[in-house]
């Protein structure tokens, strides 16, 4: 070892300080640098199989949930249908999947009605409780479900409502992949993995400009201020942010903020510096995978807001987060952060495995989100002592709940 | 109006308190919280004539504020104790804020807004009693409702928020220089990253010689080298010697120049003038050579147009590279050549510049067509007939300038040497006779596809006057009076006068010429022209 000790160590430093020299950095998040792991081999994950009516039929009824934001819970179960981490036999399974779409369900203008979903959900679970042991063994506990939705598992798109439901009782044991995540929340349960909002990859890629146009966008946003169908007196949506925003910055230049739908909006923000990320309705958006898709620092504006995959990805690092009090000091905030912050925020955004943790690309690619899920799942293995249950114990109450809810689907 | 408010509020405030306290009986938080609000006053212990007074003057004061309050009432008749609580802090909210709307400051709002909504959260029983959920949500879309996220050690309240502006909602001019200069370094950063790794210098070697459009091109490319994000050196050689106005034009440039001057004088024909371009150039790439200057060289003619791509794309060259250069051989002749349908679209491009075979590499040239021109070409600078380029012409290549030293590390042998070349006195042509096997030249600009620059010359007649150094000494004098304009020195009559004299004068014109004329309405016009 002692000959081949000195130019094995010199050849590690010269690699090293060719990664050093290049321009991203790693990205390590509180569980260390795993953006990057391989999640096969570390987990197995039994997909159930459900009649179709819970999966194949919502999607044929409305083929707009494959592209809306909510389509992870779809492309969740393709993904996992054809994994390396399928197994087929569930005794040596860790996980259990339920492929159940409960944003299926569209308005005619293409918005996911939660009113059935609680239903579905119940229905679902009674049907694998029925069928196979594994959910008795453990009432949910090894059992994982994706739902997407406004405020995941709470299944309504108001708050207070949400709130007022909790989440389904029948989800308390099991882990709950959902977009929605803010601290201290009912509907975000102690354990979930946070991820984001489907974004179309593709749609994304073919608007890409060459990466050295200059960024001459100080701030860029496009959305809604105010919902005046919804929220006519204006205070409640976005608790005030967004209209905050617009009230504080409309007259100022460096902001380039309106209600538009420009058909240049991807090219817009690859010529931005800065991308708002307000909350609307719910804290989360699709704006923040654009945002990191196109290299723009995001400025999120929800408080006490969980990202997606926060245990991986150090978003105090990469977003600048302002409290939603100190929205009329936005410009005095972005303007006097330090220039070797706003570098560095830069290339951590172009680390192209940040971007691919964004991402849900048909078909899968390593780094994705599909396998930072996994990555998420298989960090909490082993299951802890509490997940199997004794014989005969009972936690979960198949009756509680609103009337509603307990109705067959 | 507000006075008659305040003091309701401050009733119902009260009421409020002794219904929390007498109420909640869990509750151990100040039931301040609760705020205004109407609705306690059910559980108060009041008389029906205070009732009647409270209902009567509820309705005076809907009258003016209308929807709102009214709606606000409705709440507070059909909400329970639980929702009282709720109620009451945004009810105080909305009637608060129909009190700032008298205001100017909303900034009122939002403190008191908050304040009532952060202390209500403390007060907040768990949310229960959904049974006249379903009046309020008949009520209003945007139901006035308080609710904490359902976790007391949670700041962040559900419901209805104030909008947050602050008084001079403007920008800063400090912040905003400091946005720029941010935005600067970004895309210094990006041109780092993404744009060339090592930019070296650019060589820019451009014949010049006195003469009345001097000025115009050689402003034109200074502003063109201006731009440039490279480091630059301007390599200006003048024909018949360096003159003063030159110099003064290179000196304001600003940019890093080298002045050289030539002997010769240039020439007054075309053909001779293109030779005599073709020696300055080969001077200018001696004295590179001499000092050692090391760069890309660029030749850029003074009457040419340059892109700012053309400079990011010659940083890409080894030894040497061909650019596609854009002929404009028109020149505002009054005659254009009359081509025939079939000449027109058969009609080459106006491109000069490398082509390539599919596989990318170098196959030939593409040169300007000068058929259809022939014989009403320019011959004499300054005649107003096209000017044509002739044969290959030297912008559309550029050089490494290591090429022309005497020794350098790399140099291919497929280049000859400079002081080889011209030797026997023989013309350079192009610079393709600067080397062995011109097949090596590199295209670039995606092979020839992208028009870099165009190539143009415009002369004024050789023997036209301009003012030295275009300053106009001594001041010029007034040759001849304007027609309309009366010199007061020049005549003692009035303006007005003169006038008349001219619609006079004119009115005669104008009859003999229309037989049916309006005096009235052409004098109007006149008058206004004048």
């Amino acid at each position: 070892m002692g000959t081949w000790g000195s130019p094995l160590a010199l050849a590690a430093l010269l690699l090293l300080a060719v990664v050093a020299a290049q321009d991203t950095e790693r990205i390590e998040g509180s569980a260390g640098d795993v953006l990057e792991d391989d999640p096969v081999g570390r987990l197995k994950v039994y997909v159930y199989e459900l009649p179709t009516k819970y999966n194949k039929k919502m999607v044929a009824k409305d083929s707009r949930c494959l592209s809306h934001m909510f389509a992870a819970e779809i492309f969740m179960h393709r993904f996992l249908l054809s994994s390396a981490i399928r197994t087929l036999n569930p005794e040596e399974a860790d996980w259990f999947y339920t492929p159940v779409y409960t944003t299926c369900d569209l308005t005619p203008w293409g918005h996911p009605l939660p009113f059935k979903s609680p239903r579905i959900m119940r229905s679902a679970i009674q049907f694998i409780s029925k069928r196979w042991p594994y959910w008795n063994r453990t009432e949910g506990a090894d059992h994982f479900f994706v739902v997407p939705h406004d405020f995941g598992a709470c299944f309504h798109y108001q708050e207070e409502k949400a709130i007022e439901r909790g989440v389904l009782p029948l989800l308390r044991r099991a882990t709950l992949v959902q977009t929605f995540g803010q601290k201290d929340h009912v509907c975000l349960k102690e354990g979930s993995i946070t991820i984001p909002p489907y974004a179309p990859p593709q749609k994304m890629k073919t608007h890409l400009v060459p990466p050295e146009t200059p960024r001459s966008i100080f701030v860029y946003f496009r959305g809604l201020f105010y919902d005046t169908a919804n929220d006519p007196e204006g205070g409640y949506y976005a608790r005030g942010a967004r209209a905050s925003v617009w009230e504080n910055f409309k007259n100022n230049p460096l902001f380039d903020i309106s209600t538009d739908h420009p058909p240049t909006y991807y090219e817009d923000m690859q010529r931005a510096v800065f991308c708002l990320c307000p909350l609307g309705w719910a804290p989360w958006s699709p704006r923040l995978v654009e945002a990191v898709v196109f290299g723009c620092i995001p400025v999120i504006i929800a408080d006490d807001i969980v990202l997606p995959f926060a245990d991986a990805i150090p978003w105090e690092e990469i977003g600048v987060f302002v409290a939603e009090d100190d929205v009329p000091k936005l410009d005095t905030i972005l303007t006097s952060i330090p220039m070797e912050v706003i570098l560095r925020k830069q290339r951590l955004l172009a680390n192209p495995s940040m971007k691919q943790a964004m991402l849900f690309p048909q078909p899968a690619q390593p780094g994705d989100a599909f396998h930072q899920i996994l990555n998420g799942l298989a960090r909490k293995l082993p299951h802890g002592e509490d997940v199997f249950l004794k014989p005969g114990q009972k936690v979960l109450n198949w009756t509680e709940g609103p009337r509603g809810d307990l109705k067959p689907w | 109006m507000m006075k008659s408010l305040l003091p309701q509020s401050q009733l119902r405030r009260s009421s409020v308190a002794t219904a929390a306290r007498s109420a909640a009986g869990g509750d151990g938080s100040a039931a301040d919280g609760g705020g205004g609000g109407a609705g306690a006053g059910a559980k108060a212990p009041a008389s029906s004539t205070f009732w009647f007074l409270l209902h009567a003057l509820c309705c005076l004061i809907s009258l003016f504020l209308g929807f709102r309050f009214s709606r606000l009432l409705f709440f507070l008749l059909f909400s329970t104790t639980a929702l009282y609580h709720s109620t009451t802090s945004s009810s105080s909210a909305a009637v608060l804020r129909a009190t700032t709307t008298t205001t100017t400051t909303t900034t009122t709002t939002t403190t008191t807004t908050n304040t009532f909504t952060l202390s209500f959260a403390a007060a907040n029983p768990p949310p229960s009693n959904p049974a006249n959920r379903t009046a309020l949500e008949a009520a209003a879309a945007g139901a006035d409702k308080g609710g904490t996220s359902g976790n007391p050690q949670s700041h962040v309240v559900v419901g209805r928020h104030g909008i947050r502006i602050r008084p001079w909602p403007h920008p800063d001019p400090v912040e905003v220089m400091r946005a720029h200069q941010i935005m600067e370094r970004v895309q210094e950063e990006q041109r780092r990253w993404y744009g060339v790794k090592e930019p070296r210098q650019v060589l820019v070697v451009t014949p010049t010689y006195s003469r009345a459009f001097q000025a115009l091109h050689l402003t034109g490319l200074l502003h063109s080298l201006r731009n440039v994000p490279y480091p630059l050196t301007w390599i200006v050689v003048e024909a018949g010697g360096t003159t003063n106005a030159t110099a003064s034009l290179l000196a304001r440039s600003g940019l890093t120049f080298v002045h050289i001057p030539f002997p010769d004088r240039m020439p007054h024909e075309w053909a001779d003038r293109h030779a005599t371009e073709n020696r300055m150039r080969i001077h200018a790439l001696r004295a590179i050579r001499e000092r050692k200057m090391d760069g890309v060289v660029v030749f850029a003619d003074d009457s040419n147009v340059h892109s700012m791509e053309l400079f990011d794309e010659v940083q890409k060259v080894q030894w040497m590279g061909a650019v596609s250069v854009g002929i404009l051989a028109h020149t505002g002749a009054a005659e254009q050549p009359r081509l025939s349908e079939e000449e027109k679209q058969n009609m080459p491009l106006p491109v000069q510049g490398p082509a390539c075979n599919s596989s990318g590499h170098l196959a030939g040239w593409h040169t300007f067509n000068s058929l259809p021109f022939s014989g009403k070409t320019a011959t004499v600078v300054g005649e107003a007939a096209p000017v044509l380029p002739k044969g290959l012409e030297w912008a559309g290549f550029v050089l490494n300038s290591r090429m022309l030293w005497k020794d350098a590390e790399g140099k291919p042998d497929w280049v000859k040497d400079l002081d080889a070349v011209g030797e026997n006195g023989e013309e350079i042509e192009n610079p393709l006779n600067l080397l062995n096997d011109p097949s090596s030249v590199e295209p670039l600009g995606n092979c020839g596809k992208k028009v870099l620059l165009w190539w143009l010359r415009v002369e004024a007649r050789a023997d036209s006057k301009f003012p030295q150094g275009w300053v106009i000494e001594p001041p010029l004098d007034v040759v001849v009076p304007a027609k309309r304009t009366p010199w007061p020195e020049t005549t003692t009559e009035l303006p007005s006068e003169l006038l008349e004299d001219k619609q006079e004068q004119d009115d005669r014109r104008l009859s003999r010429a229309n037989k049916s004329s309006r005096p009235r309405s052409t004098t109007k016009r006149q008058g206004k022209e004048n």
